[in-house]
């Protein structure tokens, strides 16, 4: 790879279901006076109301590419748009990429790792999708298409937190991190946000799966969840227990995520064939997948992130003087095969 | 520079060197003029003592172009189909009502051109009189047929072909897949696609035969008839792939021939209008004249230089235009 992460244009694609305000984040994204231009890549012209010739109108035509790999779907008329846009380089900073309600986000993200000449002049930067904070609890069981799009979250926007008591805040919040425990959650009314928590994140808001137990508590100052409930593997895999006292742990029958961590170098030789062989094997049930790694005999961190069965890595830099060298993996997913999952990563440690 | 290249006979001294100042996506030739198509707004007209004179023809990118010979015909993400004569004259074709990009342009030797927006082909005589045609996903390519008013279009799944002229339904080609550019062969016996994939597809007209053209590292950019018509020339490799269209079954059950190999990417490839010989640019910049019967090759541009964007002989073969990702270009007389 020639080309380096700061050359390529920040992708952001722009999720939620139905009616969340996800157009309400855009048009603010689009009317602030962040001296930034975005191309915006919508799937609804008329609903921005804002005068840009970097609107481009989307088809989502979802097209299956002949790689022999069955979960491997792209954005066909994503490629085509972004090599179009790539000859007006220069005019814009980044782009964001609506989807519609209704869409599941992975071919869009699978879009920038697949694509050999998206790949060379972008890179994805964070999905993010808004939820409502009102009825996504509801949309999480009768919509697929939700879960998915909180499953494949880096930042939550949890719209809409005037029309709900804290008592309901708190228990969609914890829905959410049944599925998710690592996206950046922000609690928002009308998408008020600021811009800077939800574009050009950078190497896909990586670094947050190794401080994320510090986040956990964080989440707002009149919670006091402070029971985190962490293990030497730090499993995030909760039963439906409440401590009394904090946010209540949800197991998602469906959606899980699990993380692995170890504080012994890996083995570049172990690791590598085997998180190919298990997105292979296992891709259909594996969403996302991230990690940051540190090899036995490599001065660098090693970060990867995949969607399916499509993984990107690369050296990101060294590591820092007195940084701790831990390795840190995270699988969001249905029905994920955890022992599995341990103990080939178990294996791959360089020392034991 | 490799040994290798520092062996083989060199032109590199008779290059005139321009400068287009904007990246270069193609370029053609209108009558004395080499014409360099940018990515952005403009295509400079370039005489062949070096003079440039920028035209603008689009608002915005320009995503697709195309050459009679006798004027350009481009599409771009302003809506609009124009196009530019060689006495630098813009005319404007059509616009999208809704100011979609035009993806797509063909030019019919009668002068009928055709563009796509969307999912949506349309043809226009020279008389003003327009028909369109939807087909089921977005248009990747479109291309005449040399014989009759017949439109292939490409697209997700196959590629559709259309008697515009002609009540009859449009007949549609199947292969799974994305399907990008389009282009039949001169003899009109064959249709190829370049396809998402780094893959070519064929159809052998007659009996919609399949031919699968597999191999490629990388995706096709760019095709070339060779002036005889027996070979398709194609990038996407590091050697230029050369498949035989000579026979009745054309490339089914035979291998390519490879010319040219380099340790870098073919980008670009033109065949020269009517003898054996291609000229080949690649990733690292190189442009090689190839002979196709030996393989013999003359350096035209040395390595270590912007990728190879854009390569055009003009119609009787007595110059060859390159130009650069960069937006340098150069002009060769034979």
């Amino acid at each position: 790879m020639a080309e380096t992460t700061s050359d390529k244009i920040p992708v952001t694609v722009l999720t939620g279901y139905l009616g969340a305000g996800k157009t309400t984040l855009l048009n603010r994204i689009l009317s602030e006076n962040h001296g930034k231009k975005y191309a915006v890549i919508v799937n609804e012209f008329g609903e921005i109301g804002i005068d840009n010739d970097l609107i481009i109108g989307a088809d989502e035509e979802v097209f299956e590419m002949n790689n022999g790999c069955i979960c491997c779907t792209v954005r066909g008329d994503l490629v085509r748009i972004m090599e179009g846009l790539m000859k007006r380089r220069g005019k814009f900073d980044a782009i964001i990429v609506e989807t519609t309600g209704l869409a599941d986000p992975a071919p869009v993200a699978q879009t920038f790792f697949v694509d050999e000449d998206v790949q060379k002049n972008a890179r994805l930067d964070a999905v993010v999708t808004v939820a409502d904070a009102k009825w996504l609890a509801d949309r999480l069981k009768d919509a697929p298409e939700a879960k998915n799009q909180i499953a494949f979250a880096d930042v939550i926007v949890l719209n809409k937190t005037d029309l709900v008591s804290k008592g309901e805040l708190s228990e969609v919040e914890a829905r959410i991190r049944g599925i998710n425990p690592y996206a950046k959650l922000h609690r928002t009314e009308r998408c008020k946000v600021a811009l800077s928590d939800v574009l050009e994140r950078g190497a896909f808001d990586l670094d947050r799966i190794l401080d994320i137990e510090p986040d956990f508590l964080e989440v707002g100052d009149d919670h006091d969840h402070d029971h985190h409930h962490h293990h030497d593997h730090d499993h995030h895999h909760h039963h439906d227990h409440d401590h009394g006292h904090g946010l209540k742990h949800y197991h998602d029958e469906e959606m899980q995520s699990l993380s692995l961590k170890s504080d012994k170098p890996l083995d570049p030789m172990m690791f590598m064939p085997w998180l190919q062989n298990l997105v292979q094997a296992e891709g259909q049930k594996i969403l996302r997948s991230k990690g940051i790694l540190a090899f036995a005999g490599d001065d660098d961190r090693y970060v990867f992130q995949g969607v399916h069965m499509m993984l990107e890595g690369d050296h990101q830099r060294k590591w820092k003087e007195g940084e701790k060298r831990e390795s840190r993996v995270v699988f969001i997913g249905r029905e994920l095969p955890e022992e599995k999952i341990r103990a080939g990563f178990e294996a791959c440690i360089a020392e034991k | 520079m490799s040994s290798e290249q520092a062996s083989i006979a060199s032109v590199t001294d008779r290059v005139r060197a321009v400068e287009i100042g904007a990246p270069v996506t193609s370029a053609y030739f209108l009558k004395d003029r080499a014409a360099f198509v940018c990515g952005e707004e403009k295509i400079a007209l370039v005489g062949l003592e070096g003079e440039i004179t920028n035209v603008e023809v689009h608002s915005g990118g320009i995503l697709s172009a195309v050459s009679d010979g006798g004027r350009i015909v481009t599409g771009g993400d302003d809506g609009k189909v124009v196009a530019l004569d060689a006495k630098g004259e813009v005319t404007l074709l059509a616009t999208d009502p809704k100011r979609r990009w035009i993806d797509n342009v063909a030019v019919h030797g009668d002068g009928t051109i055709a563009w796509s927006a969307g999912k949506t082909a349309y043809v226009k005589s020279p008389k003003g009189e327009e028909k369109s045609l939807d087909v089921p996903s977005t248009v990747g390519g479109l291309a005449f047929a040399p014989k009759g008013l017949r439109l292939a279009i490409a697209h997700y799944n196959g590629a559709t072909l259309w008697f515009p002229n002609m009540a009859a339904t449009a007949e549609f080609l199947p292969w799974a897949g994305s399907h990008l550019a389009v282009m039949f062969s001169p003899d009109n016996k064959f249709l190829v696609t370049s396809m998402h994939e780094p893959a070519l597809h064929g159809w052998r007209l007659a009996d919609n035969r399949h031919m699968r053209m597999t191999g490629y590292p990388g995706r096709v950019k760019s095709m070339s008839w060779s002036a005889d018509g027996k070979f398709l020339a194609t990038s996407g490799a590091d050697t230029v792939i050369m498949w035989p269209f000579a026979s009745k079954d054309g490339p089914m059950g035979k291998e390519p021939a490879m010319l040219a190999p380099l340790q870098a990417r073919v980008a670009a490839v033109a065949c020269h209008p009517r003898q054996g010989v291609l000229a080949a640019g690649y990733s690292d910049g190189t442009i090689l004249m190839v002979r196709l019967e030996d393989g013999a090759e003359i350096l035209v541009r040395r390595n270590g230089t912007p990728a190879v964007s854009a390569l055009a002989w003009n119609a009787k073969g007595t110059w060859l235009a390159f130009a650069d990702e960069e937006g340098h270009a150069g002009l060769l007389e034979l």
